[in-house]
């Protein structure tokens, strides 16, 4: 039997640009084009204005730790505890669930406003998620 | 909505609470249902409208033989009950039905008759959460507290007394889950959970169930029991993806919720002799005491830990034991609603003297939803 995988995101149309870009190597978000708000995650249409004239772009892939637990038990299939799972506010504004990389899952290496930059870890032909390291420099 | 025209009329919880291995999830509601009813001296045959969450309202209806006129549905998590007593109200004052009974149940422990609750892989949820690792309530709810903590200066000790002082509560209350004694340390050196949080900071699994009836105020005095009426009430959603909340410093939904609820009892704070705030996780009470306007964020750590919320102290919170030490199916929020109706009736094991309101606040998922009644014992 093989071993239980992480769950894996299945796209839909909406979201299918976005995951394009994870495997393209580009983190991509949506800016709105008629009041320039920036939002995640992926959708049709700004849900500050309501505008359906918005634009995909590719993000810098810059942010910051915003916040996180070091998950312990119960662990998700695919995952060895503990594993931190973090919410990274991008330089852009959104913010978005990842995992930290490269980095010990402690408390004190883990430190809230670190900066983090995106990396990306293919899970198949199909999906490449967007995980997140210590930023270099 | 109009203040004190609604009343509970009848509330019960299931004959037993904790571990019910000889009753399925729906046996549990109609078992809760039934003790309502007999409470509100009624028959099944009286009650014209239902609510219900995460089962189906037909589902309930059919089991127990209720023929309803009104229905309410709603299902946001814990906090859906709340969300029922407000709609209710509305629906009795307008007229679509006189009686309704708003029942919760789950086998949240013996998992009998348990629908599954399942992440599909293609929602917003399964796409940008599911594949980070969060793997239930624990491994997601407690993801803002870190940054709540830096920004506002709560300690851990703080928190942790928040488990401590409920637990001081459910010590005196015979049908609490948990009853001895803990300390600080005793939180802080339990089994971790997912950090910051450990197991002492983390709500019980139980079953059990509760439900209630609700009817006109000008009916309500010719019932058997103190009627407990609706003083105000307030709802709100925010996402279902704690990963979207618009800041982790507060819950927007709690701050609908509260200050609508508090606008319609045309409440202040000071006013208030009894509060419940959903916990199922430690960090809750102290959202809710900031975003309910209590007091600055700041102040809340210090508050609960200086023993303000302690059986004696200024402000008696959630007096039954909490989701921590009481008990906790899944869906919290009917059993704080339990123990408000049963303060405001003067029958609370943990009885607050002279209590003549009490404010009910509930969370729906992570911070997803939220609702808050207020109730009084005086019309």
């Amino acid at each position: 039997m093989a071993e239980p995988a992480r769950a894996k995101p299945k796209p839909t149309p909406e979201t299918q640009y976005f995951w394009d870009g994870t495997q393209a190597g580009e983190l991509r978000l949506q800016r709105c084009d008629a009041c320039a708000n920036v939002y995640f995650p992926p959708r049709p249409f700004c849900p500050s204005c309501g505008s359906r004239k918005v634009s995909v772009f590719k993000a810098s892939g810059k942010g910051k730790l915003y916040s996180y637990v070091i998950n312990h038990r119960p662990a998700a299939p695919g995952f060895t505890p503990p594993y931190a799972i973090a919410v990274v506010e991008l330089d852009e504004g959104p913010r978005m669930m990842s995992n930290i990389i490269d980095c010990p899952q402690t408390p004190e290496a883990l430190e809230l406003d670190m900066k983090l930059e995106v990396a990306f870890e293919k899970l198949d032909d199909k999906i490449t998620l967007p995980m997140f390291r210590p930023a270099k420099g | 909505m109009r203040r004190n025209q609604v009343a509970v009329v009848g509330a019960a919880e299931t004959t037993e609470l904790g571990i019910i291995p000889n009753m399925s999830q729906i046996q549990l509601h109609a078992d809760a249902a039934l003790n309502a009813i007999a409470d509100a001296g009624l028959k099944l045959s009286d009650i014209d409208g239902i609510a219900t969450a995460v089962e189906t309202p037909q589902q309930i209806a059919h089991y127990l033989g209720i023929t309803p006129t009104w229905v309410d549905g709603t299902s946001v998590g814990g906090c859906s009950f709340m969300l029922h007593v407000r709609h209710a109200a509305a629906a009795i004052e307008a007229g679509l039905c006189k009686t309704v009974l708003i029942t919760h149940a789950e086998s949240g422990k013996s998992m009998i008759g348990k629908l599954p609750r399942s992440i599909p892989a293609d929602s917003l949820q399964g796409q940008f959460e599911a594949p980070f690792g969060v793997y239930g309530p624990p491994s997601m709810f407690p993801i803002p507290v870190l940054r709540y903590m830096k920004t506002y200066g709560i300690t851990h000790e703080q928190i942790a007394m928040v488990a401590v002082v409920q637990r001081e509560w459910a010590a005196k209350n015979p049908r609490a889950t948990m009853k001895d004694p803990i300390t600080v340390a005793d939180v802080l050196n339990s089994r971790m959970i997912a950090y910051p949080f450990r197991l002492l900071q983390c709500c019980l699994v139980t079953d059990g169930g509760g439900a209630l009836i609700l009817t006109s105020a000008d009916r309500a005095k010719d019932f058997p029991r103190k009627p407990v009426y609706i003083l105000g009430t307030g709802e709100s959603v925010e996402t279902p993806m704690v990963s979207q909340m618009e800041t982790f410093n507060s819950s927007r939904a709690f701050k609908v919720a509260g200050p609508t609820a508090f606008k319609e009892a045309g409440i202040t704070h000071k006013d208030v002799d009894h509060l419940m705030i959903y916990d199922a996780f430690a960090h809750l009470p102290l959202y809710g005491l900031g975003d309910l306007g209590f007091m600055p964020h700041e102040e809340t750590g210090k508050f609960i830990a200086d023993g303000n919320t302690r059986p004696g102290g200024k402000l008696p919170l959630n007096t039954n034991g909490g989701g921590l030490s009481y008990m906790h199916s899944g869906m919290y929020g009917m059993y704080a609603l339990q123990e408000s109706v049963r303060q405001m009736r003067g029958i609370a094991p943990a009885q607050v003297k002279d209590a003549k309101i009490s404010v009910c606040h509930g969370v729906g998922g992570m911070f997803a939803a939220s609702g808050t009644i207020i109730f009084t014992n005086e019309r």
